[in-house]
């Protein structure tokens, strides 16, 4: 039964890729070009070395961005802001940390802090909204998304950005200085034995992501708090009646979205850029719902939904030079995005009418059966 | 019994068509008098109601799109992805075959997001806006590899930009009034001359007037005649009513015959065209091309028209009317912009004052605050930077939301998924 059941849970991820692999397919054939050529250019230089970094690379904002957004998930909150908290917050951390002088460990923390500060502020002033005056958090982390985008705009072109030399017309803030830096885990890799072609380096913020993985797993599945956040998800009512306080829970579970999105622009301020500037990734935020609701909230599914769009995203690139556009990888990314979110919904109302018909089974003469249509 | 509530109806409604008459009145006065005092011309200029006006059409279109769903209860968070499909499809069949069949095509390409959302939300249930983010995704991906596809080798256009529109829509001016042409004769243009007269009140009456009537594209038209149209389907016609049956109480509706899916299909759908609707709309008015990342967000400040609008479409109007003059302000000059402060204080004080003598004490003094505050800021600087000018019609959603939300009522089963048979 256990097994029968994870093969059911399987089946939606898989239907989902191989719906993605026809569609994709299709539009490869539409420019007359042959896809089994264009997935196993795909396959082979996506299974390099350096493109393996490159994905781990990708994948783990998209990891941050993806629990971020999974934990309001679990409660039936929707925080589509990420993408402006994970803005202004690396703006404001990558400013704030370039001024102040500590030891190196304190200091990437006290950067890191900045950013889940600024993060859960902005998440916040959704959830207060919500609370206080009723104001859905999807409008309202839309509208604070452009307003944070806008907010962070104005800073970095007037207040936080460095004076420049002549001739560098790049705004951007202040370099961080060493000790607010994380190391490249090159030399780890070396280590066990892999290694790197030069200019490929694996972000040293990865012990980081999947620390804030765990924590979210102890968190939603092993403490009261994350009980109580999980049954507000499946019957609100239900655990009001249980003596859930709903608003609480809404204040509580949005700050910590907020910080989490805090974190998303992190690894590479700390690991790349090591200061803000325009030349910033966009778009993480989004890309992170889409992460989120391929991974179904949970932090393993998070980190292969994640690590599936990073290897898309860089294995895509060698399409161009067979004369594909390597857009195909965005378009596979939709199509798994919507038909994994309905694959998942069938399987669930399959897997329910079988519970339904089980139970009657089992309780056959023991009174009235249940209904089937009621769970249809 | 049914005298009073035939009798009371039309009073009711009168009456807040006055009082809406009366606030545009005083909106424009207060305007007026700004103009007088900070010498910003532009506040008032037939130009900048006229580019209000052009502004205002994709963000109407995508709130009226947004009406039709959410009436119908579906949330429709997709609507920025439906017009960025109908900007790329308007675009693509505009370049090959004028810019009516553009129309056409790209109505038909917003439609199809529409319909791919009804499949998902209604067929198979899933939440609403879970499809909607996963189509406006979609969009943006198809779009980019459908430019890859067509325009690769096609000089003037590459990856995020397509060709010109082959033609243009037509415009129309206004005859006598507005300096139009009757029969190949050219009228007086008595509401410019008004406006050149810069008298208080009377000209900025003028401008807007002009703004209105002149020059106003064929496309525009439609799109404004959309507004009583889709107030007379969906409030004075039985469809109407069915298809807010739906999105207040879906079971009811169904076990009076009404068939809930077809009508949140043809909802969601119909929002998804009005939607391409308002992408062609951005591609005819920006010189007929199609750039990446041209909607911009304008689904989304159409969502935001919609709830600031009350899901009504005479609130929609406004709230479109409104984000587009400040759109519309920062393309013609920041020292408008910068007086807008001074009308936006104002406008603070005197909201403030009305919860005040209401005895709503707490609004009424926060509205008073942030009235000094802005009129601090005003006289203070010279200037406003763009930023914030952008994010203004965000800003404002957010603080009518704020100040309004328990009065908003939305579609009482708006979002809900709903499932057949739920209802035994």
């Amino acid at each position: 039964m256990r097994l029968r059941r994870i093969l059911i849970g399987l089946l939606a991820p898989v239907f989902a890729i191989v719906l993605a692999l026809v569609v994709s397919s299709l539009a490869v054939l539409l420019i007359h070009q042959s896809p089994v050529a264009a997935f196993k250019d795909m396959a082979q230089f996506g299974i390099r070395t350096d493109s393996l970094i490159y994905t781990v690379n990708t994948a783990i904002p998209l990891f941050l961005s993806g629990l971020a957004v999974a934990i309001g998930f679990k409660m039936g909150l929707f925080n589509i802001g990420v993408e402006g908290q994970y803005t202004l917050a690396a703006l404001l951390a990558a400013y704030v940390g370039a001024r102040v002088a500590l030891p190196a460990v304190l200091h990437v923390a006290f950067i890191l802090l900045v950013a889940m500060i600024v993060g859960a502020v902005l998440a916040g002033a959704a959830g207060a909204l919500k609370v206080t005056r009723g104001v859905h958090e999807v409008i309202s982390t839309i509208m604070l998304n452009y307003i944070a985008l806008g907010v962070t705009g104005y800073l970095l072109r007037t207040r936080l950005s460095q004076h420049n030399p002549p001739g560098d017309s790049v705004t951007k803030t202040k370099l961080l200085p060493a000790s607010g830096v994380l190391p490249s885990l090159t030399r780890v890799l070396h280590s066990l034995g892999v290694h790197p072609p030069l200019g490929s380096d694996l972000y040293g913020f990865l012990p980081i992501a999947i620390a804030v993985g765990v924590a979210y797993y102890i968190l939603v599945w092993r403490t009261g708090f994350g009980y109580d956040l999980r049954a507000t998800g499946v019957n609100a009512a239900a655990a009001q009646v249980s003596g859930v306080n709903p608003g609480q829970m809404i204040m509580k579970t949005m700050l910590l979205s907020g910080a989490i999105a805090g974190l998303v622009g992190m690894p590479e301020l700390l690991g790349v850029f090591h200061r803000y500037s325009i030349e910033f990734t966009t778009g993480l935020g989004f890309t992170g719902i889409a992460v989120a609701l391929v991974g179904r909230n949970n932090p393993v599914g998070i980190a292969f939904a994640a690590l599936l769009f990073g290897f898309l995203e860089r294995s895509a690139q060698i399409l161009d030079l067979e004369g594909i556009p390597k857009e195909i990888a965005v378009i596979m990314q939709g199509v798994i995005i919507l038909s994994v979110v309905i694959a998942y919904e069938v399987v669930r109302r399959v897997v329910q009418a079988q519970e339904v018909r089980a139970a009657a089974e089992k309780s056959k003469g023991l009174g009235p059966t249940p209904r089937e249509e009621d769970a249809a | 019994m049914k005298e009073i509530a035939a009798r009371r109806l039309p009073t009711n409604r009168r009456g807040r068509l006055v009082r809406a008459a009366m606030l545009m009145v005083l909106v424009l006065l207060a305007l007026s008098f700004v103009r007088l005092v900070t010498h910003a011309s532009d506040l008032t200029s037939s130009g900048t109601f006229s580019a209000t006006l052009r502004v205002s059409i994709p963000i109407l279109l995508a709130a009226l799109g947004g009406l039709y769903a959410e009436r119908a209860g579906v949330v429709n968070i997709g609507l920025e992805g439906m017009m960025i499909l109908g900007t790329w499809f308007g675009a693509w069949a505009g370049w090959h075959w004028g810019p009516w069949t553009g129309v056409l095509v790209g109505v038909m390409g917003g439609a199809a997001g529409g319909l791919l959302h009804a499949v998902a939300t209604v067929t198979f249930g899933i939440d609403h806006i879970v499809s909607g983010v996963a189509i406006n995704i979609l969009a943006a991906g198809a779009t980019r590899f459908l430019s890859v596809v067509a325009y690769t080798n096609v000089s003037g256009a590459g990856i995020t930009q397509s060709p010109h529109v082959n033609g243009t829509i037509g415009e129309l001016t206004l005859p006598v009034l507005a300096g139009g042409r009757f029969f190949g004769l050219k009228t007086p243009d008595f509401l410019g001359w008004l406006e050149r007269q810069h008298w208080f009140f009377v000209s900025d009456l003028g401008a807007l007037g002009k703004g209105l009537t002149a020059q106003v594209s064929l496309l525009t038209l439609l799109a404004v005649a959309l507004i009583p149209l889709t107030y007379w389907l969906l409030w004075r016609t039985p469809f109407g009513l069915r298809l807010r049956s739906v999105g207040e109480h879906p079971m009811a509706a169904e076990s009076l015959g009404v068939p809930v899916y077809t009508m949140k299909y043809i909802a969601v759908t119909i929002s998804g065209a009005l939607a391409g609707l308002g992408g062609v709309f951005l591609v005819l008015e920006e010189a007929g091309i199609y750039r990446e990342g041209q909607v911009g967000g304008r689904g989304f400040i159409g969502l935001a028209a919609l709830i600031f609008g009350n899901w009504r479409p005479g609130g929609v109007v406004v709230g479109a009317g409104l984000f587009g003059y400040s759109d519309a302000l920062q393309l013609r000059s920041n020292t408008s912009i910068h007086g807008l402060l001074l009308f936006i204080a104002i406008a603070a004080a005197a909201v403030g004052l009305w919860f005040l003598i209401r005895s709503r004490v707490t609004t009424g003094v926060a509205a008073v605050v942030v009235a000094s505050l802005v009129f601090w800021w005003f006289a203070g600087t010279k200037a406003v930077p763009d930023e914030f000018i952008s994010i203004t019609p965000y800003v404002v959603t957010l603080l009518v939301l704020a100040v309004a939300a328990q009065r908003l009522r939305p579609p009482a089963a708006d979002g809900r998924p709903y499932r057949k048979g739920q209802a035994q």
